[in-house]
């Protein structure tokens, strides 16, 4: 399978990443150079095999249900998680309008 | 009193302890040293204070008599990839330029908590995605490492290209690296020095800045095998807040070293000889079966079908994760903003990651996108993870017939920065080596074994089984002392 410029285009949308035409351009063959060479796993007979999910057998372990559990990510540290933000306003996130 | 800085992590530590020196003495003589290696990039942003203050604290906890711990005195260089509470954590990114974490690393706090100091941030391709550190929004790192009768500026690896220029430039006892596909192995076999990659699990990844989390993993990069297994028991731990973290506790790793390997079993994957492997690497494979047998193992051959469709599979799973993974930059919660006049959220979004991503990054987060849309879903990332099953179990099934593997670390040595930059084909391929005990989540170390004919150095990579890192570290052991490898570059910075 192989992209085109379009294909590409619609594929930076879809990733939310903004791209000049120029730049488009040089994506394509290198998308499709990866793409051919990542094509040789098709020669492989995967029937009857299980796709992985985990590399190491593990149980998933569940948090308790407790408000503040952990002090450090529990909650109430409001300041602290909008220390780094670009735009910070009220005590929320700040973003351009989205309804009129 | 001899330099400081030629000491590794073990000297300091038992020398900090015996009251040979202080540890404040040991900061200063690093933290000069970092100053004095501008040249090399290694670093992003210094910590000299950060040094200064751990090692104070444990020169009065000596004076009090009180206990020390395992990394005590010790100033090493962390990732920039690892959070660090109010130092500059980037991953080398522009998006990320300024961020300042609120929170600390579970493996940056669990080396503090052993007495380990920090001299500053260290360079790395950006995010992880590279394999010769040219891909930092913070330029090069530069080996110190040069060919014989040339000054052209050589690549350190990558992704852990400052901590393994760090610590062969003799700046830093040790330094934290990740690994996602090879990136501690390769970047420590580029620069002479040992690091291991444990089993997935062992080392939490709790604030480390993510790039595929079912293959990224910490571990420590030093100048020998016993400095690795000193630092690799001080990060490794349980952690509560990492739902992929192994509970189970940290083996003795140091206290266990033992370089006789009578009645155990070595390895060679006849799959790992391939075309194009440069013929001193191969010859220093052959060394390293002979160091083994001489230190008692038996050699035998072993066979891992799947070898050859390890690196296309990670060329799938490991871009499908990142761009899941970096889906969370987007200029609203930390990190940089790109607002045009008149733009609205989505526009805002591509705007921001259009300026504060490298192109290796967009790359990766196209194919990922890619592959993970509908209509290729299945025939992309499925069959991928099929394979990497696959891939699994040849290790599996291998290791029914021997307790750990022998094989090279890179198909070649170093080479010089901006020689490979064309295609990034031909870069992913420097990896191929080390991508397979990735996705099988293996503990996988380097060690020097040789410096080939333009005096750069060759290392060996040894794979154990899960949960096996002390095999793989008394293995390296044994090829450590029987390799003499003593060579370290000049300085020339």
């Amino acid at each position: 399978m192989s992209v085109d410029k379009a294909t590409v285009a619609k594929i930076a949308s879809l990733a939310r990443i903004r791209m000049t035409d120029e730049s488009l351009e040089r994506m394509v063959p290198e998308l499709n150079g990866i793409l051919d060479w990542v094509e040789q796993l098709g020669e492989v007979d995967t029937s009857g095999v299980e796709p992985m999910t985990a590399v190491i057998p593990n149980t998933l372990r569940l948090r308790a249900d407790v408000i503040d559990a952990d002090p450090l990510t529990g909650g109430g540290r409001r300041d602290a998680v909008l220390a780094n933000a670009p735009a910070a306003e009220h005590g929320f996130f700040g973003v351009p309008k989205v309804i009129e | 009193m001899t330099d400081l800085t030629n000491l590794g992590i073990k000297a300091i530590r038992d020398g900090v302890a015996a009251g040979d020196f202080t540890a404040r003495e040991v900061a200063e003589a690093f933290n000069a040293a970092v100053a004095g290696a501008a040249a090399l990039n290694a670093f992003i942003v210094t910590t000299p204070d950060h040094a200064l203050a751990a090692a104070d604290a444990v020169d009065a906890a000596r004076a009090k008599g009180e206990p020390l711990g395992t990394m005590a005195g010790v100033p090493i260089g962390m990732k920039d990839l690892f959070a660090t509470r109010g130092v500059q954590t980037t991953a080398a990114s522009h998006i990320l330029e300024g961020f300042k974490p609120e929170y600390e690393s579970t493996v940056s706090r669990n080396l503090w908590n052993a007495g380990a100091g920090m001299l500053g941030k260290l360079n790395l391709d950006q995010f992880a995605m590279g394999s010769s550190n040219e891909t930092s929004y913070f330029g090069n790192v530069i080996s110190p490492w040069r060919k014989e009768g040339s000054d052209a500026g050589m690549s350190p690896g990558g992704s852990s290209g400052g901590s393994s220029a760090a610590v062969a430039a003799r700046i830093a006892p040790g330094a934290t690296g990740t690994d996602t596909g090879g990136s501690i192995r390769q970047p420590a076999a580029f620069a002479g020095i040992c690091g291991i990659k444990p089993t997935y699990g062992r080392c939490s990844r709790w604030g480390v800045v993510a790039f595929a989390s079912s293959l990224d993993q910490a571990g420590p990069m030093a100048r020998d095998v016993a400095d690795c297994a000193i630092m690799l028991e001080a990060m490794a731990g349980f952690d509560p807040k990492d739902a992929t973290s192994l509970d189970l506790p940290v083996p003795a790793w140091e206290a266990g070293l033992d370089a006789d390997l009578r009645g155990k079993k070595v390895g060679i994957p006849r799959e790992y000889r391939m075309d194009g492997t440069d013929a001193e690497i191969l010859d220093s494979w052959e060394r390293g079966k002979q160091w083994l047998r001489d230190a008692g193992a038996e050699i035998v051959d072993i066979s891992l079908p799947h070898t050859k469709y390890a690196l296309p599979a990670y060329y799938i799973i490991a871009p499908a994760e990142a761009s899941s993974n970096l889906a969370r930059y987007d200029g609203v919660r930390y990190g940089l903003r790109d607002l045009p006049e008149g733009a609205g959220l989505q526009d805002m979004y591509a705007a921001t990651r259009a300026a504060g991503f490298g192109d290796e990054v967009k790359r990766r987060i196209l194919i990922g996108t890619y592959v993970l849309s509908a209509g290729f879903y299945d025939a992309y990332y499925t069959q991928a993870q099929k394979v990497r099953a696959l891939v699994a179990r040849d290790f599996e099934r291998a290791f029914a017939e021997c307790d750990v593997i022998l094989a090279p670390t890179t198909p070649t040595a170093s080479f010089p920065l901006g020689s490979l930059n064309e295609d990034p084909l031909t870069m992913y391929l420097n990896d191929v080596f080390a991508v397979p005990a990735s996705l099988a989540g293996l503990p996988a170390m380097n060690v020097p074994a040789t410096i080939n004919r333009d005096g750069l150095p060759l290392g060996l990579q040894l794979v154990g089984k899960p949960m096996d890192e002390q095999t793989v570290l008394n293995a390296g052991l044994a090829i450590e002392q029987r390799a003499g490898f003593a060579a370290k570059p000049e300085k020339w910075w």
